[in-house]
């Protein structure tokens, strides 16, 4: 795995489709046989997802902390700085509105 | 020998991530529109103004099967870019077109579920769910039609001037592309279809 070639071959992409193909069935999964009360089900659903696209990111886009340029990943972390402020601040003034309008 | 082939190709591929920096950074521009259509689909997903709601309009095995050939098909791009470079341009030609025929089966099979939608009276005019619903996946579905154009002009870039350097180049941009587009996806069937059906 240390070997720079061996990380984007053919391993790589196998493991990349196997994972995800394993993160896709679980919550698909629990949702068709209601396994579980609708909240753990979310719970599922999302810890699942995170999972997934980091599966994606390190074995189909081949990120890590050794080959991949210093800029892509100060790139990709200062985006996830901006998507947490706005889809966050969002969430907090538009359910907070929500909850004072309706009482 | 070998080690001097490596030495250039671990340089070759060093260039296009580097070349490839402007093109990330509008991925991330990318990935920022998408979150915020996410954002307002959750806060829009009750919003149905008494239309029908997720659990009457969505179908897991039609999502179940979009996501099947979305992920079969990032898989055959990193195959059809892993023959690129052993410079095999009749296998790369091969994976893209596979690449390409189950994009092509994604996009129909959205078309068909929104003509399906759209026939009983639940387009994105009938509520603000709707709308955020139409927007989000149809902004997806656009991006997945881009794609499968652009995977047609480097079939016929790799046809026409063979695996040069700004090919394969265009290739790997190509592929974060549509690697890029699949994680999306994820987050819609994580976020719009399953929960949609609880």
């Amino acid at each position: 795995m240390e070997h720079p070639n061996s990380e984007h071959g053919l391993r790589s992409y196998l493991i990349g489709f196997v994972l995800a193909v394993v993160l896709t069935a679980i919550p698909f999964y629990v949702v068709i046989t209601h396994a579980l009360p609708p909240g753990r089900t979310l719970l599922v659903i999302g810890i699942a997802a995170v999972l997934q696209i980091l599966v994606h990111l390190r074995f189909f886009l081949h990120l890590n902390f050794t080959s991949t340029p210093k800029e892509n990943l100060l790139a990709i972390v200062f985006t996830a700085v901006l998507i947490f402020i706005m889809v966050g601040g969002s969430f907090w003034i538009m359910f907070d509105l929500h909850q004072r309008m309706a009482i | 020998m070998s080690a001097a082939v490596t030495a250039h190709e671990s340089e070759a591929a060093a260039t296009h991530e580097q070349r490839a920096f402007g093109f990330w950074l509008y991925l991330m521009g990318d990935a920022v529109i998408f979150a915020l259509l996410f954002a307002t689909y959750v806060i829009m997903v009750k919003n149905t103004a008494g239309g029908p709601g997720g659990k009457d309009l969505f179908d897991l095995r039609n999502a179940g099967i979009e996501t099947a050939l979305l992920l079969v098909s990032s898989t055959t791009f990193g195959l059809a870019s892993l023959c690129s470079k052993t410079g095999n341009r009749g296998a790369v030609l091969a994976w893209l077109l596979v690449t390409f025929v189950l994009g092509a089966g994604f996009v129909f099979l959205e078309l068909r579920e929104f003509a399906g939608m759209i026939r009983i009276g639940a387009g994105p005019d009938r509520s603000g769910f709707l709308s955020a619903f139409f927007t989000l996946v149809g902004t997806h579905g656009l991006h997945v039609s881009v794609g499968l154009t652009w995977i047609l002009i480097l079939c016929g870039q790799v046809m026409l001037k063979g695996l040069s350097v700004p090919v394969t180049s265009r290739l790997f941009r190509l592929g974060l592309f549509w690697h890029f587009l699949d994680i999306a996806w994820v987050g819609i069937f994580s976020i719009v279809y399953l929960p949609g059906l609880l």
